[in-house]
């Protein structure tokens, strides 16, 4: 960019312009669409019970197999902005809601392609934004309209169990997914606390283990802890265990600042010996003194503790997790103690068992903790043929938690199977007609990216897609009936209601609300500068 | 024309991507691959593999182990990966049946590759085959044969299972000495599946079948200098203690000091502190101490002038195992020794194996531990020997816990081939064509099995196929002799795990890779110049 000052002398605005381009107007717009739209493609075969995998293989060659759309663009390393813009998208629908993070990005996808064509007619992007904007105001008054309730306690879960396995149908473990579904539901409801609609999902712990298969996955009224007694002879079984929860070493003390201790007789080197001695018994004593029938330490022990608290009787545990120690705290109502001298009997938590269990031929244990008196905190131990399956799996489960939290959190839902995007489509069109001007062609575009999900579910199952979405389309028409989709399954009806095929309300409407959010702001950039040969 | 208008680049430089059909090709081109180059060893008479490492060309490996040679070999294929992963799951899990568990992979993409290219979709493909291994794992549980009842008829079958395990591998020619042994050492465990305790020593020199169990507990480890050879009723004390350079672990603490008199004084005090530390020791009334640290000429001497023996420098494993042996803990602090449970043995003593000097515990407390003293001319065929030993003591050890066992020979996946083809006869659509093609990867099996025995395997498994629907549902391959025959009387039977395992594993892998449809490759991390 070269301008000349009143004088005529030239001055450069940019730096280094030599080295950079420059993409201006409907070239940049254009650009960013098309990456837009290349992300939002590249996803599209993933959509649906029947969508495809993709092997991810990471810097270190590591391979990562996976359905989940947060996963593939999280591991995408990705650098075009617009892309990496996608990607967090991707990651707010996931954070917020947790499942529907491939449609997300496709329907931000199809939005874009559909304001390709509107700014060849040469409509201004704002207008189409605001056309958009429009138009998502009606599909989400249109959701809260077609909107249906399940009903469900404690007991009778049923519905939630489909709803998550609506969820599981599209991830590897669809062949378990009954099983699956009803651990995950089983799992809410343990640390869901109905009345306040509330689900504390810190309680639930995802822990995976390689062996058996993923059929073999169980729910564990407890917690799992990757570790082993600090001291082979220690009791691999304690009943009504008291925890002591530490977080500092079973060592003399480090003070941070710097010193610098001189023993220059031989006095003082006996005095020395003779406080560190007293350390590790202070130190041991103390716990004893407090009640606790077990440590768990999230530092190290010198030896001599080690045999020390074995003498006292005392079975302990090294080097556990920060994450899992506040776990084991809320679980066991313990307190997290920094210090040896303010341990208490109060501050210790209870559990009815905590036993150590070894797996398989190789060496490894775990320790659970069983029957924790304050709240209720249960495991999933996912297992699976290999690494990358179970890492799957824990990713499939934890998106059916979250759809079974949700629906805790609101009862409310809406019809699976490209049902509720075909409805508003059909929605939004007819409302398109309300409006006059340019605005309406860009309300019918979205009611025509709206699409773009049951086709891309459709074209997935195998089936023709435009034909099969247009039938659908029909149909609803005709019958006034929101809850036709698509029969990905080939189950003979295309009753979303009889197949039990639905998603949450709110995700469907997060789903709407963030890709239009999305699709308005990459329409809104006019001008990119780049250092040249990038991307 | 506008830079616009040319496809948008998203990833990473030096990125790539594979899609649809290029994915799908490049999975099964790698895993197939992977399956073929393993799938010689797979069988009595399947061949070895020399594994040489690429930083020592001296260091090479021979091995017939599936998961030993997976485990050595650097892929960068993904699909590839996937298959050397379930081998090793294989491996920790049941300790057998790596390689077929890979083969089996390999052969079920095989045939899927054949039925994509009649466009037939890998999620109809998976359907058919996920039907066939639940018809598979029904026959196999029907099969199974259950011999929790008898403890005689379980040891019985135990051997046997060794000995099918030892045919596979270079202890074939001693497969009924190390079947015994295997059977022996396990029995011992009662029941635990922690093979720790089961201690292989390897030894060069002799030959491969003067190996046997030494009963106790054996360590290879030196006794101190000057110490008696042999000691009767021995009260030991296991220890982790430091004994060479006792530093008082209080941080920041230095010896400063401006006259050699003082450092003089200083040095007497700590060895004064470390002989008060022995006497400690000595005071618990033992006459063996063993220390897994290094214990230094001062408290040896020491040790050997109040009678007690001491060993040091014997590694964690030996340690812990020791203390399970002798019932003794493991020590740390010495101040309270009416509290601390001291190890007995009634005899310890020195020693030879080959030119080696060795430490024998015997008459110990526990006696489920044990050492296998593996002998052999060379250092390769010791690696290869213990491999094999310990893939047996695996699978035998969940054996004890899981009594079933099946047929081996072929014969189980005959059967359950038929039982998949029956069943595809009644399935209709191209699930059908699935199921036949998840039949034929099973029948695979025996034939490269044949094949690698260098029979002609088509002609043999056909005429056990024929046998089998003759209704000789006990038939299987003899490979000795290239023949069908009863497996049953041939006595060649395998744990029902072992053939779960695989048929579960790699039925999922298969599923796994077939799933997907593009892979992305990041750019390799860059590696500093120095």
């Amino acid at each position: 960019m070269l301008r000349f000052d009143s004088s005529g002398k030239p001055f450069i605005i940019i730096r280094d312009q030599d080295q950079k381009e420059r993409l201006t107007g409907s070239e940049a717009r254009k650009a960013n669409i098309l990456a837009a739209m290349t992300v939002a493609n590249l996803m599209k075969t993933s959509i649906g019970p029947l969508g495809m995998d993709k092997i991810l293989v990471d810097q270190d060659g590591e391979v990562t197999a996976t359905n989940d759309g947060a996963t593939i663009l999280k591991n995408m390393q990705v650098e075009n902005p617009i892309a990496k813009l996608l990607v967090e998208l991707s990651q707010g629908q996931d954070d917020e809601i947790g499942d529907g993070t491939t449609s997300v990005v496709v329907l931000a996808g199809a939005l874009l392609e559909e304001s390709l064509s509107l700014l060849e007619k040469g409509i201004h992007p704002s207008k189409i934004s605001e056309g958009y904007e429009k138009a998502c105001d009606i599909a989400v008054k249109h959701l809260l309209k077609i909107c249906d309730k399940i009903e469900f306690d404690k007991e009778n879960c049923g519905s939630l169990v489909k709803a998550a396995k609506t969820s599981l149908g599209s991830k590897i473990v669809n062949q378990y997914t009954e099983k699956i579904a009803k651990i995950s539901v089983e799992a809410v409801l343990a640390v869901a606390d109905l009345e306040r609609k509330d689900v504390r999902f810190d309680l639930i712990k995802l822990e995976g283990k390689t062996g058996g298969t993923l059929g073999d996955t169980e729910l564990i009224d407890g917690i799992i802890i990757p570790k082993n007694f600090s001291h082979p002879q220690m009791p691999k079984q304690i009943k009504n265990a008291k925890i002591a929860i530490l977080t500092c070493p079973f060592e003399p003390p480090k003070p941070k600042t710097g010193h610098k201790l001189d023993i220059d007789s031989v006095k003082k080197y006996k005095e020395l010996l003779e406080i560190e001695q007293n350390y590790f018994k202070e130190m041991t004593d103390l716990v004893k003194k407090s009640g606790a029938t077990l440590v768990l330490c999230q530092w190290g022990f010198d030896d001599e503790a080690n045999h020390l608290l074995l003498q006292k009787k005392l079975p302990a545990v090294r080097w556990v997790s920060g994450t899992d120690i506040e776990l084991i705290a809320i679980a066991t109502g313990a307190r997290i103690v920094p210090r040896f001298s303010e341990l208490t009997e109060k501050k210790l938590g209870k559990a009815g068992m905590v036993i150590e269990k070894s797996i398989g031929t190789t060496d490894e244990k775990m320790i659970v903790i069983e029957k924790c008196s304050n709240t209720k905190t249960v495991t999933i131990l996912v297992k699976g043929g290999n690494k990358m399956v179970v890492e799957e799996g824990k990713r499939s489960i934890h998106d059916a938690l979250c759809v079974t939290r949700n629906l805790i959190k609101d009862n409310r839902i809406v019809y699976g199977g490209g049902a509720a995007e075909i409805s508003c489509s059909v929605a939004v069109n007819k409302a398109s007609k309300e409006n006059t001007g340019v605005e309406q062609y860009s309300i019918r575009a979205f009611s025509q990216a709206l699409l773009s999900v049951p086709i891309a579910l459709a074209s997935n199952s195998g089936l023709n897609s435009l034909e099969a979405v247009s039938e659908i389309q029909l149909k609803q028409m005709e019958k006034e009936s929101s809850f036709l989709g698509i029969d990905c399954l080939s189950k003979g009806t295309n009753n979303m209601k009889e197949q039990y095929v639905f998603d949450t309300l709110r995700g469907k409407i997060q789903e709407f609300l963030l890709a239009t959010q999305m699709a308005k702001m990459i329409l809104k950039i006019d001008d990119i500068i780049r250092p040249t040969g990038q991307y | 024309m506008s830079e616009a208008y040319q496809p948008a680049r998203i990833l990473n430089q030096g990125s790539t991507q594979e899609k649809a059909e290029g994915a799908r090709l490049s999975n099964f081109v790698g895993a197939i691959a992977l399956s073929d180059l393993i799938s010689t060893t797979l069988g009595p008479k399947g061949m070895d593999k020399i594994l040489q490492s690429p930083s020592n060309l001296l260091d090479s490996t021979i091995t017939n182990d599936g998961a030993t040679i997976l485990s050595s070999i650097q892929i960068s294929n993904p699909a590839a990966k996937i298959l050397i992963e379930i081998s090793k799951v294989q491996d920790d899990e049941i300790g057998d049946g790596t390689t077929s568990v890979v083969v089996l992979a390999g052969e079920l993409l095989k045939e899927s590759e054949k039925l994509i290219h009649k466009r037939i979709h890998p999620q109809t493909i998976i359907k058919g085959f996920r039907l066939a291994k639940d018809i598979a794992l029904k026959k196999l549980k029907e099969i199974a044969q259950d011999h929790s009842e008898n403890e005689e008829d379980l040891k019985k079958y135990l051997k046997k299972i060794a000995m099918t395990i030892f045919s596979t591998k270079i202890l074939t020619p001693y497969k009924s000495i190390f079947a015994d042994l295997a059977v022996d050492s396990i029995l011992r465990l009662k029941g635990s599946t922690n093979l720790e305790s089961i201690q292989i020593l390897k030894k060069t020199g002799g030959l491969l079948k003067e190996s046997y169990i030494e009963e106790g507990f054996v360590l290879d480890k030196k006794l101190g200098v000057g110490q008696p050879k042999r000691i009767e009723n021995a009260k030991i004390l296991v220890a982790n203690t430091s004994m060479d350079y006792d530093k008082i672990k209080i941080f920041g603490s230095r010896v400063v000091v401006n006259s050699s008199s003082k450092l003089a004084e200083i040095e007497e005090e700590e060895k004064k502190k470390m002989i008060r530390k022995c006497q400690k020791i000595v005071d618990h009334g033992i006459n063996v101490f063993i220390n897994r640290q290094l214990i230094y000429n001062l408290p040896e001497q020491f040790f050997t002038d109040h009678g007690v023996v001491s060993i040091e420098h014997a590694d964690f494993a030996g340690i812990e195992r020791l203390s399970l042996v002798t019932g003794g803990e493991i020590v740390s602090t010495f101040d309270h020794p009416e509290l601390v449970t001291l190890g007995t043995a009634k005899l310890i003593e020195e020693i030879m194996i080959g030119e080696d000097k060795l430490i024998r515990f015997s008459g110990c407390k526990e006696p489920s531990a044990c050492t296998i003293i593996l002998r052999g001319s060379s250092k390769q065929i010791l690696d290869e020997a213990e491999r094999s030993l310990h893939d047996g003591l695996a699978v035998l050890s969940q054996m004890v816990k899981n009594p079933k066992t099946v047929l081996g020979a072929g014969c189980t996946e005959i059967i359950m081939a038929q039982a998949i083809e029956e069943a595809a006869k009644e399935t209709s659509g191209k699930i059908q064509i699935a199921m036949e093609a998840f039949a034929r990867a099973l029948t695979r099996i025996p034939t490269i099995i044949a094949n690698n025995a260098g029979y002609d395997a088509e002609q043999l498994v056909s005429e056990l196929k024929t046998s089998h629907y003759k209704g000789n549902n006990t038939f299987g391959l003899d490979v000795t002799n290239g023949k069908v025959c009863d497996v049953q009387e041939l006595g060649i039977i395998e744990s029902f795990l072992v053939k779960k395992g695989m048929l579960l594993k790699a039925s999922e892998a298969t599923e796994m890779i077939l799933r997907v449809d593009h892979i992305m490759y990041s750019a390799p991390r860059q590696r500093g110049m120095n």
